[in-house]
């Protein structure tokens, strides 16, 4: 589904990423682990090209290296980025319109649908949205992705900041999700992540230094002293 | 003063300030979506003024003249974010700016090469100028349809802006440029529609100056850009309604205190700009304003 290689990404004297290759199939959940700063979010980022970036990402047999960032989304890659980033000067309601700009037809159905899914958002629908809690902004993130109806979703550490309760829920609606999309999650939450993934990478300053069957990498001694807690 | 002469003033007032508003409404759109005083935008209202005098030169009726010279801007708005701005997305803000006042210098050449440097009369039909009265005062119906057509046109710009889904770009785009992108939505397209209902207003502003100050010229848009831009900002910059309000107060000031302080009168321009430091004082974002900067990348 998602073939990355040899990416490079570059902020003026600093390498944030150092020529990784990945490979996200259909039906799968993958994760990118790694420490602050390993260049996580450079590669998602990357990959729709909201960055600069050199390399070839190919997404449905179609190469998107050089496609631009809204074309990309509506061709069913979508990224729900770190720190949620919803329009806090948008209603709960209109950030989920933004979602389906391009779904006008199916808007008042897929609402629907995100309203059965997260019933806390629809409490909150006319709220704006910067009144949300971080919780609930992140359901809110994932729902407006949704509305875009993806293909592949990628998700940038959507437990951070979040309660232990709840980021159990937002690990369930992602298993439930991979169960229609295959799923690109980086996470600093290895443990979580390893845990519902198929397979994992792991990325440490801009390079890929390890790559396994996810629960192969949740046996593996380094694995497990760096990013396990032992 | 007597109270026939302060209501007339008031309705001057009204008159002036819509068109501060109406170009205001275009900085304060802009700036939101791209973090750029558009130091052209006095100019495209001056470019929408004059297209109108062409059309009507050319034979044309006044309304189809308008349309022309309304068209026309909004044409030129957007031709100059395509060839000047969109390249400079990624620049250092300065960079733009300093396009911005390069474009404002080009525009103004640009007619002053077309159409001569002196002042061209410009002649509204009787309808809109012609002069009634309500007991003593004495008005031209233009002060009437002025600042009811720039009503109906804020209605309408704010029901774009929080109704359809173009406009909840607009605001979305004003937080977060990126996040607009991962939306699926091309956000050059928004800022394009941004530029074409901005310079469409500015010109319709320019109109308005032209049919109440019967004369223009290719200077026309330097002090009534600036201080269209001293009204944004004392509304509030980025916001719609601020800029409106913002319009209209400077309008009113202006004209009350010609009326009030005659001997003062040659000093009036200085008074927004005062007005502008002495509320920004007190309020550094404006009236309406909120910090633009959160949420941004
Ligand atoms: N816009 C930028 N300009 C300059 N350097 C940047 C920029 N964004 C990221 N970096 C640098 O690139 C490197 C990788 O950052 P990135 O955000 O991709 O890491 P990450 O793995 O997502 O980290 P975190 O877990 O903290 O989110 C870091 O050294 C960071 O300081
Ligand atoms: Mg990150």
């Amino acid at each position: 589904m998602l073939k990355v290689k040899n990416l490079v990404v570059k902020y003026g004297v600093i390498n944030a990423v150092r020529g990784i290759d990945l490979e996200v199939k259909k039906g799968e959940i993958v994760t990118l682990i790694g420490a602050n700063g390993a260049g996580k979010t450079s590669t998602l980022n990357a990959i729709v090209n909201l960055v600069k970036k050199s390399g070839y990402v190919e997404f449905n047999g179609v190469d998107i290296s050089k496609t631009k960032t809204h074309q990309i989304v509506q061709m069913g890659l979508s990224l729900v980025p770190e720190g949620r980033r919803i329009f806090i000067n948008l209603t709960v309601e209109e950030n989920l319109r933004m979602g389906a700009f391009n779904n006008d037809d199916k808007f008042e159905e897929l609402k629907e649908q995100m309203y059965n899914r997260f019933p806390r958002l629809k409490d909150k629908r006319n709220q704006l949205g910067g009144t949300l809690s971080g919780g609930e902004q992140q359901m809110l993130a994932i729902a407006r992705a949704l509305m875009g109806t993806p293909k592949m979703l990628m998700l940038d550490e959507p437990s951070l900041g979040l309660a232990p309760k709840i980021i159990g829920e937002v690990f369930d609606i992602i298993i439930e999700l991979s169960k229609t999309i295959p799923i690109l999650l980086v996470e600093q939450n290895a443990f979580a992540a390893l845990k519902i993934a198929d397979y994992g990478y792991v990325l440490e300053n801009g390079q890929i230094t390890l790559q396994d069957k996810a629960s192969n990498l949740l046996g593996n001694d380094e694995v497990r002293a760096k990013y396990l807690g032992g | 003063m007597d109270m026939q002469i302060f209501l007339q003033q008031l309705i001057n007032g009204a008159s002036l300030g819509s068109m501060y508003a109406l170009i205001a409404i275009g900085y304060t759109m802009v700036y939101g979506v791209l973090r750029l005083i558009n130091f052209a935008h006095g100019d495209i209202m001056m470019v929408g003024a004059f297209l109108t005098y062409f059309g009507m030169e050319s034979g044309l009726s006044f309304e189809l003249a308008a349309l022309l010279g309304i068209i026309g801007a909004a044409i030129v708005g957007i031709l100059t974010d395509r060839i000047a701005y969109r390249p400079l997305r990624d620049a250092p803000k300065i960079s733009l700016l300093i396009t911005a006042i390069g474009i404002s210098f080009f525009l103004e050449n640009l007619f002053t090469v077309l159409f001569g440097a002196t002042p061209k009369a410009f002649k509204a039909p009787e309808y809109i100028t012609k002069v009634f009265h309500i007991g003593e005062i004495y008005l031209p119906i233009s002060v009437i349809i002025i600042p009811t057509i720039t009503l109906i046109i804020l209605a309408i710009v704010l029901y774009i802006l929080y109704k359809t889904k173009y406009g909840m770009a607009i605001r979305a785009l004003a937080f977060d440029i990126k996040t607009v992108k991962l939306m699926g939505i091309d956000a050059d397209k928004i800022i394009m529609i941004v530029f074409m209902i901005g310079s469409a207003l500015a010109a319709i502003g320019g109109i308005f100056y032209a049919i109440s100050y019967p004369s223009i010229d290719p200077l026309m848009g330097v002090i009534v850009g600036l201080k269209a831009f001293a009204a944004a900002v004392l509304g509030g910059i980025g916001s719609v309604t601020g800029a409106v309000i913002g319009g209209f107060i400077l309008g009113f000031t202006e004209i009350l205190v010609v009326a009030l302080f005659p001997e003062l009168g040659g000093y009036k321009d200085a008074f927004a700009f005062f007005f502008l430091i002495l509320v920004l004082l007190f309020k550094p974002t404006g009236i309406m304003g909120q910090d633009l900067e959160r949420g941004r990348f």
